[in-house]
């Protein structure tokens, strides 16, 4: 059962994803993104990090994919998607899907990588209080830092999007 | 059926990330490479919790947290900037902004 629901989730996750790069539509692709975002939340309880899922959906969907759609209406852009790539660009997209398909290839017939058992090893990604152990110790000094760098991305986004008295803006 | 393994785990997590890359150098509109970037970090993540959980660490799941941060820091002033550019310009379009080329 567990298997069955990696799986599942595991192509959910990737189709949704690749609908997110085809879409034309840019409402299309943010919501492709939040399809997989729920997908990765699924693998994520899949791998017992439960609070990590939780914190995924609340976060990412819940605030980055509602401000992505938020923007895509507030700019209001015409669909010209001009596609058409010259002969260096087709060349060079044969060469990075070639490579690619070499690089997962390989990795799925030689990469293995080394682990126990899954059912010895102890899940620590289900106890909260190991969460807030590690971050109120180990983690401290990058907790604070992440603190400034909320603040001032806040500063930075107040500043950038109030209008100055004298700019040249169109609208 | 085999049992999902740590293999899977990173082949889903390499897959998203090319899936990913390919949308940021694919794609022209600004907004759509944000989406496809914010897809690459996902990727990242799913790869540190997968490692941590069968290594039995910890460090990887804290790791998502900060990375969590930084991401919706990184998505709230990209989203400025790009409101700024079209207040400006009245286009997003990657292609139609060469000012720097010429």
């Amino acid at each position: 059962m567990a298997n069955f629901l990696f799986y599942a989730f595991a192509f959910f996750t990737v189709a949704t994803a690749a609908g997110v790069v085809a879409s034309k539509n840019a409402v299309n692709a943010a919501m492709c993104l939040l399809l997989s975002l729920v997908g990765v939340a699924g693998l994520f309880v899949a791998l017992n990090a439960y609070l990590l899922a939780f914190l995924l959906l609340l976060v990412y969907a819940g605030a980055i994919v509602a401000l992505f759609l938020f923007i895509v209406m507030l700019l209001d852009m015409k669909e010209t998607e001009s596609r058409g790539f010259g002969k260096l660009s087709f060349a060079a997209i044969i060469l990075a899907a070639g490579l690619l398909v070499t690089g997962l290839s390989t990795l799925v017939t030689r990469g293995h990588l080394d682990t126990g058992n899954p059912a010895l090893t102890p899940a620590l990604g289900t106890d909260i209080k190991l969460y807030s152990y590690q971050l109120f110790t180990t983690y401290l000094l990058p907790v604070q830092v992440m603190g400034f760098l909320l603040l001032i991305a806040m500063l930075g986004v107040i500043v950038l999007s109030k209008r100055w008295e004298g700019s040249d803006d169109v609208t | 059926m085999t049992s999902a393994t740590l293999d899977h785990y990173v082949l889903i997590s390499a897959l998203l990330f090319a899936i990913g890359l390919f949308g940021v150098l694919l794609r022209r509109n600004t907004l759509v490479v944000f989406m496809c970037l914010e897809l690459m970090l996902l990727a990242s993540t799913l790869a540190l919790v997968a490692f941590s959980r069968f290594n039995g660490t910890m460090d990887g799941n804290v790791f998502v947290f900060f990375i969590l941060t930084v991401a919706a820091a990184e998505v709230a002033v990209g989203l400025a900037i790009i409101v700024a550019l079209f207040r400006k310009r009245q286009t997003i379009q990657l292609n139609e902004l060469n000012s720097l080329k010429n």
